[in-house]
């Protein structure tokens, strides 16, 4: 009983961490850099849900609508001004501006809303389900499906649509993908667009669960869902969604029967040994460099 | 593109411009020298600086007025300024009127020192300060070289009063463990499930010895479970505690995270009574009033602001009439600090160092965080208390 207790907390876990992850190796497959400044933007995301609520007074879905919108825009903009001067640069560099992108955005929102967190209301209006005495929330219900529902869409998205193949030229080959007629700066953009887009969701859903957002909240679920990426394969989807939920599993298991203390080193240990044997992680593919 | 990074370096250089302002702001617009009372001879910052022995005591403060810790310091400047006021207003100490001097120090060590330097130079007499631990250690090195009364208000860990020169107002944190461990054993709890921050001295410090004092008196600590900040997920941790025998659940911790930990504990379908320390402190207005989960928590606190103690009763109003909000521990603490220095003063009948010193250990201060007598090791003697949350409110018990 308790052993299925731990698996529906891990699970509820590991898809937040699989929603947050979807957008980073999203942004990571096309555009070829690490957008550490992903998790703050969900902070962003969670912030308008709460100042359109509470100050504007704006419905709840709208204000997820918004809260998707402004995000979205957020991160074409930060593109624009932050990583696309660098494109031609090492990645070490743009590396670099994201951790300063995610510094500015994290003192930004300490500066406009203070260090206190700010208590936000679920947008979630699932009724819970009761198994025996287990409650299973109507946000770990809507998490888990929207973040599958997104992993479909995100996979049908790139496979099937122009502007998706565009997508998946571009990370192949961006010199030969340019040659073949294909808007890089655009590409990017919408890449961009839609990865932040995505973290907006994650937020939204976040702050749903949790009930709180503070300048911080993004960075730790951030650098949780980067290994997620990295554990299911960097630039693979439905290796983030996996990722995701085994780390979601991995921590709850081992915080449930090892040790509260040691779970972060056991999770660092799965991720170590999963990078020995499967250096592209688990669903990443092997990428041969011909030189 | 170029154009893009230099407009991007302009806003930023604003951003920064912006910060610079919003801090010196928050620096000139909160010292309070537009007086409430205007009988004063001299108002605290306007004065000159004094010679030693001339006809003002300079009293140094040190805390975090700016940064993450910004909201401690704050509390404790204005805390000790209304003690100053109202001192100043009634005579002085001896006659002589009290300046008091407060340097920002952003909760860092290095900062301490240099604004230490500064107050040094400006005639510091006693210091009142630092607000947080490690800042506080740092400054305890040059104070007793100097040989000037420290008295922290808020600096929990040992060494905060490492030297004899140095005393603190507030508990240390094996001492909250320790009365926690007795308050609970004397309620009649016998199991106790524990969850702490293994990422935090204060909250590490405080399980350590409430496990140490429980078990000695005959209790068992049925589950320990831990988590490092910034983590906002609890649910294995209750559900671990669900499956024991536990009559009780201590956290020594932040109201960060006993606000989650309420939350979850509810959808995890844990229900125990809750036990806290003076971390607590804030937890209600980050539920924003709504205190239906931890309703009955008890902790340990050394001040509670609704309590029915004339002299907390005025202090609570002055506070509000002055700066427009409700006192927490660290204004009390900082309130109290300031009287503690009158009175060893006073004792001592001299500015003499060590006069003033060893007077510490003979006087009893009437302190609105409770009657205190301090130790030669710098430790306050003073009763714990605790405060209950009932209807959206901290209750002295």
């Amino acid at each position: 009983m308790e052993f299925f207790e731990q698996l529906l907390n891990g699970l509820n876990r590991g898809s937040i961490y699989a929603l947050i992850a979807l957008g980073y190796t999203m942004v990571y497959g096309i555009a070829k850099m690490l957008n550490f400044a992903h998790g703050d933007v969900i902070m962003v995301g969670a912030y308008t849900l709460s100042v359109s609520a509470s100050l504007l007074g704006i419905s709840p879905y709208l204000g997820v609508l918004l809260s998707i919108v402004f995000c979205a825009v957020l991160g074409v903009v930060l593109e624009k001004i932050a990583y696309k001067p660098l494109r031609n640069s090492s990645p070490l560099a743009v590396l670099i501006t994201a951790i300063g992108v995610s510094y500015f955005l994290q003192s930004l929102a300490l500066l406009l809303f203070g260090s206190q967190q700010q208590k936000v209301a679920s947008v979630i209006n699932i009724p819970s389900i009761y198994l025996g005495s287990i409650e299973l929330t109507g946000e770990s219900i809507a998490t888990l499906g929207v973040t599958i529902v997104i992993m479909v869409s995100l996979t049908l998205f790139i496979k099937k649509t122009k502007t998706g193949r565009a997508m998946l030229a571009l990370s192949e080959d961006r010199g030969a993908a340019q040659l073949m007629g294909i808007n890089v700066n655009r590409t990017i953009s919408i890449t961009f667009a839609i990865g932040s887009g995505l973290a907006a969701v994650a937020g939204v859903l976040f702050v749903s669960s949790y009930g709180f957002v503070g300048p911080y909240t993004g960075s730790l679920p951030g650098i949780k869902a980067f290994v997620a990426a990295v554990l299911g394969g960097i630039g693979s989807i439905p290796g983030a969604m996996l990722g995701g939920v085994l780390l979601g599993v991995i921590e709850s298991f081992s915080q449930a029967y090892i040790s509260t203390q040691l779970s972060d080193a056991i999770v660092f240990g799965v991720l170590i040994l999963v990078l020995l044997v499967r250096p592209a992680g688990l669903l990443g593919r092997k990428k041969i460099e011909k030189v | 593109m170029k154009r893009f990074a230099s407009v991007f370096a302009m806003i930023v250089a604003m951003m920064m411009l912006a910060a610079c302002f919003a801090g010196c702001a928050a620096k000139g617009g909160d010292e309070p020298t537009g007086g409430a009372p205007s009988s004063q001879p001299a108002e605290p910052g306007e004065s000159t600086p004094a010679a030693d022995d001339g006809e003002e005591i300079v009293i140094g403060g040190i805390g975090p007025v700016t940064g993450d810790a910004a909201s401690y310091g704050l509390s404790v400047k204005q805390g000790a300024q209304l003690a100053v006021d109202e001192i100043n207003a009634a005579g002085g100490i001896g006659g002589k009127q009290i300046k008091y001097l407060f340097e920002d120090d952003e909760s860092d060590a290095e900062k301490a020192l240099s604004a230490y330097g500064k107050l040094m130079d400006e005639g510091m007499q006693v210091l009142m300060g630092t607000v947080t631990s490690d800042p506080c250690i740092a400054v305890t090195d040059e104070s007793s070289k100097d040989g000037i009364l420290q008295i922290t208000p808020s600096g929990s860990a040992e060494a905060c009063a490492q030297y004899d020169n140095c005393f603190r107002i507030c508990f240390t944190d094996p001492l909250q463990g320790r009365s926690m461990a007795n308050y609970m054993y004397e309620e009649g709890v016998r199991k106790v499930a524990v969850i702490y921050d293994v990422s935090s001295d204060y909250s590490s410090g405080i399980y350590a010895a409430f496990v140490d004092e429980f078990e000695a008196l005959g209790g068992t600590v049925v589950a320990a479970e831990s988590f490092t900040s910034g983590d906002v997920d609890f649910k294995t941790q209750l559900t671990k505690i669900k499956a024991t025998d536990a009559e009780a659940l201590f956290l020594p911790i932040y109201y960060t995270e006993v606000a989650y930990i309420s939350n979850q504990a509810v959808n995890v379908g844990l229900k125990l009574p809750y036990y806290g320390c003076d971390g607590w402190d804030g937890v209600i207005a980050q539920l924003e009033g709504d205190t239906t989960n931890i309703e009955g928590a008890v902790y340990l606190t050394p001040f509670v602001a609704n309590s029915e103690d004339e002299a907390v009763q005025k202090f609570v109003a002055d506070y509000k009439a002055k700066f427009g909000a409700d006192p927490d521990q660290f204004a009390a603490d900082a309130y109290d600090a300031i009287y503690t220095i009158k009175a060893a003063i006073e004792k001592a009948g001299s500015m003499d160092n060590d006069a003033i010193i060893a007077a510490m250990t003979e006087i009893t201060v009437p302190g609105i965080t409770g009657e205190m007598t301090f130790t030669k090791e710098g430790e306050p003697n003073k009763a714990a208390r605790v405060a209950v949350i009932q209807d959206g409110q901290y209750v002295g018990k």
